[in-house]
């Protein structure tokens, strides 16, 4: 297990080298120059070589690729190109307010999620079993942050019980976890009763059944362990989505995470925010990935790791 | 497939209400806005006329109008041709390199199904919205340039999704059967494998243009997807934020245009889903 | 003898999307205490549904009773409570499926869904009695239990079905339903198993239904034998009754004729012309009258009763005394 888990870590370098390398080329590639954009048209030439120079743009992409990756790798990952504070600073400070958000979403999604889809399964067919899905099919279709909007127009604006921006309290990530877990918990519950109805049916359930167990201990005890491990691969997935929607819904509540500060550099290309931008985020993404693989091996005896 | 299991996928297919509610307002929906350059003028869309700012749903107007007293219908249905054909063709896209790598990768398998699965890891690294909207920062705002961005994004999915059928249906016998009779790969690939893998396919082309349909709208939120005053869904949204406390018919109205194209598309994936797979039904 | 289990008239169906299947129309059996019974018939002809419907494990909203009563030693499990239900399975009435490669939990160890059964039935009994248990009845089916912390996926198929055995012997159960316990076993193997299964049953005294489409088993492991067309029991009676072949019902007539016979001077086998009816339209009168040598216009209009031609040997036909032509 120690050994597949660095393993896998060792294997995450490859993946960031190369989304990173490709971000670099792509944007290299943009049209308009960064030195132009940042001092003004009135620039005279000299300023604007000078400013290439210091920035590293009159050399190759790939020198300037290999330089930016020699200093990230020691935690250098530069200065925001127009704002100018320390790019791994700012990350500091705000990666825990979109950390928090993301994890939060996904232990509610989780929570809420797999209860509803097991609920749904079981009272197949029932009044529950329509309600539950038709709610999960409206969350799954409904964009993060058109229901952002929403909830801040009924909750802050109409009823005025939450806050509807900023990350001042508790009370003000009630909203930005509500819309982003959304699409998970109608992905959830939609899962763990597709793969719950698809288990209850299968052989061995009929054996735990013939065998004179309780109907409740049937569906716990046999069913529902074996139906969630298909929900557990997916919530790698999930949370990867999360995190994408985060990037919005931070907007909508002007959210102090890594969100509103990522579209902002990307509208004003400001390579290094969001190089380490995808940095960070392929780092969280392929640590959760790998968690979820892990568990997956422990829940379920087939799983071989290698 | 061959046509009679296409007629019995579409002869279960029609018995499922949701999935035929979701065919026909998809197809209303297209109609409406592919045909609107005949009945609606496209100057209605961009015409400002401040008198006219914020009129309620109803009257002259049936969805009201904006801040600057545009008709929000017009926009909406000159919106909605952007977003729905932005969706079918980034898409089609995707499909057509996915099935492309991914076929390559699960029919050939050793290094190429390395090389290419480790370029979908690499994609995949990130979540979708992020890499389209590095893309779109990259390349500029337009509209091609966003259709590459998404398609980018969606890419590695289908990918995935062929390659992995395409795996399981490698090792079985009439793969083997047909190599015997000496056809050649090209043609085992196109005539043996892709036809089988079709069933999944589908579903996850259909359950990706959903998501595409929300990417398109996030991006024009952001204020990077299609540069304005172009209409389109998710711009229509953002534009009017600002006025959504005193008047929310301008945000809720596209907001209920985007959830009803993405539910209807649900919909008929999961109805395409029972039908492909009869033993998958619930 | 004394009656275990009393299958009276049964109908049975399934409801699915395209049409209602009758799956069991009139189905009527008894099992004598003690008895080792086959019951013998082709794919679709009702003999699993049988096993499922006596533990009331028929697919959900899918398979129904329509009517006919079921009882067992006086219990009538059409009308026994759910808790009553429970304590009959897996203690009294033991099933072994058709697949051991499906009917063993995938996640949990061989050990604990053994010992599940005596968790459910045997509560009083200490922990360690149970894990003794256990291990007694891996050894009498032939698995070191030494093994009973592994999964499902690390044994063969044939130790699977081992432990199928296992799991439904463990509980010294009165009835053991075993459906196709050595269908997906190689015939090795099957022998093997079968004399494992035979021998337990006696050593607890067991009564057990074999079901199979196989007269070889049945000719060598059973007491008597049943057999059953399109959902009903058109013979029964003991081994040498009916493999003597003096008086057979035409349907088992031509089974006997599928198989070879090295004695005959048959060149060829003969195959029952036709398919079985449709089960979801059947006919009116026999349901065999259209595959039968001996169909006359009254089987067409009407159903026979089963009749008895010897002591204990019945036949479910108007010409049950008759000969089919010999091949």
């Amino acid at each position: 297990m120690l050994k597949y888990t660095l393993k896998r870590l060792l294997l995450l370098i490859p993946v960031i080298i190369g989304i990173t390398f490709l971000v670099f080329l792509v944007l290299s590639v943009s049209p308009g120059d960064p030195a132009v954009m940042m001092l003004g048209v009135e620039a005279t030439e000299a300023d604007i070589a000078a400013k290439r120079a210091e920035l590293g743009l009159d050399q190759p992409v790939l020198i300037q690729y290999v330089q930016y990756m020699l200093k990230a790798v020691r935690g250098d990952f530069g200065k925001s190109w127009y704002q100018g504070f320390d790019v791994l600073n700012e990350f500091s400070h705000r990666l825990p307010y979109t950390l928090t958000l993301a994890v939060l979403s996904t232990i509610v999604a989780v929570v809420i999620g797999i209860p509803a889809g097991v609920y749904a399964a079981v009272r197949h067919n029932h009044m529950p079993d329509y309600i539950i899905t038709f709610f999960a099919l409206l969350l799954s279709a409904a964009p993060t942050f058109w229901l952002g909007m929403m909830y801040q127009l009924f909750f802050s604006l109409k009823l005025g019980w939450l806050p509807a921006s900023g990350a001042g309290s508790w009370k003000a990530f009630i909203l930005p976890i509500m819309s982003l877990t959304g699409g998970m918990l109608a992905g959830n519950s939609r899962m763990t009763r597709t793969w719950l109805l698809d288990v209850i049916r299968s052989d061995y359930v009929r054996t735990a059944r013939a065998k004179g167990n309780k109907e409740s201990v049937v569906i716990v005890k046999h069913a529902l362990r074996n139906s969630l491990l298909q929900v557990i691969t997916q919530i790698g997935v999930g949370f990867s989505n999360i995190v994408g929607g985060s990037l919005v819904a931070e907007t909508v509540y002007a959210f102090p995470g890594i969100g509103s500060f990522l579209s902002a550099a990307v509208k004003s290309k400001d390579i290094p925010i969001v190089v380490g931008c995808i940095i960070v985020v392929s780092v969280i993404v392929g640590i959760t990935n790998l968690v979820v693989d892990l568990l997956y091996a422990v829940v379920d005896p087939r799983v071989q790791l290698e | 497939m061959k046509k009679g299991q296409m007629e019995l996928v579409w002869i279960r297919f029609r018995k499922n209400k949701l999935a035929m509610l979701g065919l026909i307002v998809m197809v209303l929906l297209m109609t409406v806005c592919l045909s609107a350059p005949l009945w609606l003028d496209y100057s209605k869309v961009t015409t400002q006329s401040i008198i006219n700012a914020y009129q309620a749903p109803g009257g002259g107007h049936i969805f009201g109008t904006d801040q600057f007293g545009r008709d929000l219908f017009a926009r909406i249905i000159y919106g909605g041709r952007i977003s729905l054909f932005s969706g079918l063709i980034t898409i089609g896209i995707a499909f057509v390199v996915g099935v492309a790598m991914g076929g390559t990768a699960g029919y050939f398998g050793g290094v190429v199904d390395t090389v290419i699965m480790r370029f979908c890891d690499i994609l995949m690294s990130v979540p979708g919205v992020l890499l389209s909207m590095t893309i779109v920062a990259a390349l500029g705002q337009g509209l091609v340039k966003m259709l590459i961005a998404l398609s980018v994004a969606q890419i590695p999915r289908q990918a995935r999704t062929v390659r992995a059928a395409v795996m399981t249906l490698r090792g079985q016998e009439f793969i083997e059967a047909a190599k015997c009779c000496g056809t050649g790969n090209t043609r085992i690939l196109l005539k043996h494998i892709i036809p089988n893998v079709l069933g999944p396919l589908v579903i996850s082309v259909m359950s990706g243009l959903g998501g595409t349909i929300l990417s398109i709208a996030s991006l024009g939120f952001l204020g990077i997807g299609i540069a304005p005053p172009t209409p389109e869904w998710g711009t229509i949204i953002s534009e009017n934020q600002a006025s959504l406390m005193y008047y929310p018919f301008l945000g809720i109205i596209p907001g209920l245009c985007i959830m009803i194209a993405v539910l209807s598309l649900n919909f008929i994936g999961d109805g395409l889903r029972d039908a492909l797979d009869p033993k998958q039904k619930n | 003898m004394e009656k275990l289990l009393e299958i009276k008239n049964l109908y049975v169906n399934y409801k699915t999307d395209e049409a209602v299947v009758h799956a069991l129309n009139g189905f009527t059996l008894d099992v004598y205490k003690g008895e080792t019974l086959g019951l013998v018939g082709e794919t679709g002809a009702g003999k699993t549904t049988m096993c499922l419907s006596t533990l009331r494990l028929l697919p959900e909203d899918i398979g129904e009773v329509v009517s006919g009563s079921i009882k067992y030693n006086d219990i009538d499990i059409m009308k026994a409570s759910k808790n009553q239900m429970r304590q009959l399975r897996g203690a009294e009435i033991s099933m072994i499926f058709q697949d051991p490669m499906t009917s063993l939990n995938p996640i949990m160890t061989v050990g604990e869904q053994i010992r599940e059964v005596l968790d459910l039935h045997y509560p009083d009994m200490p922990p360690k009695k149970r894990d003794t248990r256990v291990d007694d009845i891996m050894k009498l089916v032939g698995i070191l239990p030494e093994r009973k912390d592994q999964y499902p996926h690390q044994f063969s198929g044939g130790m699977k079905q081992r432990i199928v055995i296992a799991m439904a012997l463990v509980s010294e159960p009165k009835l053991l339903l075993a459906d196709e316990p050595t269908t997906a076993l190689d015939v090795t193997i099957q022998a093997q198993i079968l004399e494992l299964m035979k021998a337990l049953k006696e050593s607890f005294n067991s009564s057990m239904v074999l079901v199979t489409h196989d007269l070889g088993i049945v000719a060598e492991f059973c007491d008597n034998v049943a057999v059953v067309y399109a959902g009903s029991v058109i013979e029964r009676g003991s081994i040498e009754q009916v493999f003597s072949r003096v008086k057979n019902h035409p349907y088992t007539d031509g089974l006997f004729n599928c198989i070879p016979d090295l004695t005959s001077e048959a060149k060829r086998l003969t195959p029952i012309p036709g398919y079985m009816a449709d089960a979801s339209n059947l006919p009116k009168g026999c349901k065999f009258a259209d595959r039968c040598v001996r169909c006359r216009e009254k089987c067409k209009e009407t159903e026979p009763e089963l009749q008895e031609v010897d002591k204990g040997h019945f036949i479910k036909c108007w010409y049950a005394d008759e000969r089919s032509g010999e091949t």
